[in-house]
This record gives structure tokens, C-alpha cells and sequence, in this order.
């Protein structure tokens, strides 16, 4: 457990809790980034328009800590080329499917209570970590030391 | 123009948030799926931290006819379990426990410039249009 954070955690989510708190109390809108990020290409005008803003946000948001805070920022992955485009292929595909991912289910559909969100996020945590056990315990998949 | 300033910032919001927290991390998030090895709990504090924080909103919201900035409030009402949800969402875990990476973290990683989400985020755009391709299919049967 030497690599857990608490505060940074909390604070990060506080932000991120803000985000979602800040775009329902104006726009009236769940803070959910697959739904937003697709409609970036199914939405047209103004319900485009607004879902882009918010994906540009989430990268100049991102890239302000990375660049100005001096935080360290780590980004340690050992899936192979083939490995990513097959994860993201299914995430995507998965998180429309099933309405919504960590975000929408997973902060704002916790938040209001959604039981379709709460079944969600129990289905989404039990089968990746059923995979990360197969992949790292059964496999043998060497971890990020 | 209101709206679209309220959604470039709130999701500079979420964007710092994901970074601060270190969810663009895979390895912190695997760390956290991994509850059979050398299990890190950072992912569970940062959706405390998260709830904390959006709980507020969403009981505030619940008590206003209409947002500050826009004409009505679009929250799903939907309640039902259906099939779609559990096999979306257990399709998402796949993916999710693949490689670590959701759709949030994966576009503000871009950010950091990372190759990973550089080839994870095309992926995952190919994935949406899949998703919208299929269900164009089923609705023509």
C-alpha cells in the first residue's frame, strides 16, 4: 500500500465532484465523459457545440497541472499497442451500451441515487476486477513493480 | 455562449481533478481492481472525494425548477435494469480492467502526452461509433 494517496485523492475528487456539481447546477447537465465525448460526434449545434467545450476543458484542465502545478504526474502503463486498442474498443462500445462509465454512473449516478447507476458500477468493479485477477494471478502478467 | 463557458470550465474542473488525483495513472488503477494483491485504495477516495462534492449539487438540483444558464434540467428518470446496462457495463469492466483506463482519464491523459492514451483514445472513439452503428442495425429489424 506504499503507493496510496488519500489526500491528493480527496482533494482530485473534490474537483472533480465540483465539475459535476458546477455543470448540473448551470447547463443541467450529468457530467458523464463517454456520453459527452460521443455526442461531441452524434450531437449537432448547440448540444455539440457545449460537449466540446467541455472535452477541450478536460484536456486544458489536465494539461494545466501537468505543465504549471509541478505535481508529479505518472502515467505507468504496460499494455501493448494491440492490448490498448482492443481495452479502449471495448470501453467505448461497453460505456454506451451500458449508458454511461465511471463518471456518469460512477460519481453522478452514485450521487443522485440512481439504482440503474449503482448496478452499474457493481457489474463494471466486479468484471474488472475479475479480469485484473485473471490477467495478474492466473496469467501471470507481471505488475508495474 | 453561457453554457459552453460553463461546460469548458466545469470540465477544466474534472480535467485537473483526474490528474491531481492520479486517475491517469493506470497503474493506480489497477492497483486499486487488483484486491487479491498489493491492493491500493486510492481509486475509493477519490470517489469519496468526488460524492463529497457532487452530492450538494444534485440535492440543490433536484430543488430547482430550471439550471442558472440553460432552459431545463437533463437527468435521466429511467430506473429499470435491463440488459443493455449489465452487458454494457460488464463490457466496460473488460475493457476497464484491460488496461486501467476509462473514457475520463484517457482524454485528459492525452494532456500528458502519454503514448498509451494517444492509441487507447481513437479506440475508444471506434468503440462509440461501433455502439451507434449496431444500434442503427437493430432498429431497422
Amino acid at each position: 500500500m506504499n503507493d496510496f494517496t488519500p489526500y491528493s485523492a480527496l482533494i482530485g475528487g473534490g474537483l472533480i465532484g465540483l465539475a459535476a456539481s458546477g455543470l448540473v447546477l448551470l447547463a443541467g447537465r450529468i457530467a458523464g465523459i463517454s456520453g459527452i465525448a460521443a455526442g461531441v460526434f452524434s450531437a449537432r449545434g448547440h448540444e455539440r457545440l457545449w460537449r466540446a467545450a467541455f472535452v477541450l476543458g478536460l484536456v486544458a484542465g489536465a494539461a494545466a497541472i501537468v505543465h504549471l502545478s509541478g505535481i508529479k504526474v505518472e502515467v505507468r502503463s504496460i499494455a501493448t499497442v494491440p492490448g490498448l486498442i482492443l481495452a479502449g474498443l471495448l470501453v467505448g462500445f461497453g460505456s454506451r451500451l451500458g449508458s454511461g462509465c465511471t463518471s456518469g454512473h460512477g460519481i453522478c449516478g452514485i450521487a443522485r441515487l440512481s439504482p440503474r447507476s449503482l448496478v452499474a458500477v457493481g457489474v463494471f468493479m466486479v468484471t474488472a476486477a475479475i479480469v485484473v485477477f485473471l490477467v495478474r494471478h492466473v496469467m501471470g502478467v507481471p505488475t508495474w513493480p | 455562449m453561457a453554457v459552453i463557458l460553463a461546460a469548458f470550465a466545469c470540465g477544466a474542473l474534472f480535467g485537473a481533478g483526474l490528474v491531481v488525483s492520479r486517475m491517469t495513472d493506470p497503474a493506480v488503477i489497477l492497483a486499486f481492481l487488483d484486491v487479491a494483491g498489493n491492493w491500493n485504495p486510492t481509486l475509493a477516495f477519490v470517489m469519496g472525494g468526488g460524492l463529497i462534492a457532487a452530492v450538494p449539487g444534485f440535492v440543490l438540483a433536484r430543488r430547482r425548477a430550471k439550471p442558472a444558464l440553460a432552459a431545463d434540467f437533463q437527468i435521466p428518470t429511467r430506473r429499470d435494469i435491463d440488459g443493455r446496462l449489465l452487458i454494457g457495463s460488464a463490457i466496460f469492466g473488460l475493457g476497464w480492467g484491460l488496461a486501467g483506463i476509462c473514457p475520463g482519464p484517457s482524454i485528459a491523459g492525452l494532456a500528458t502526452g502519454a503514448t498509451a492514451f494517444f492509441v487507447f483514445v481513437p479506440a475508444m472513439l471506434a468503440g462509440f461509433a461501433l455502439h451507434a452503428l449496431a444500434e442503427r442495425v437493430l432498429a431497422r429489424k
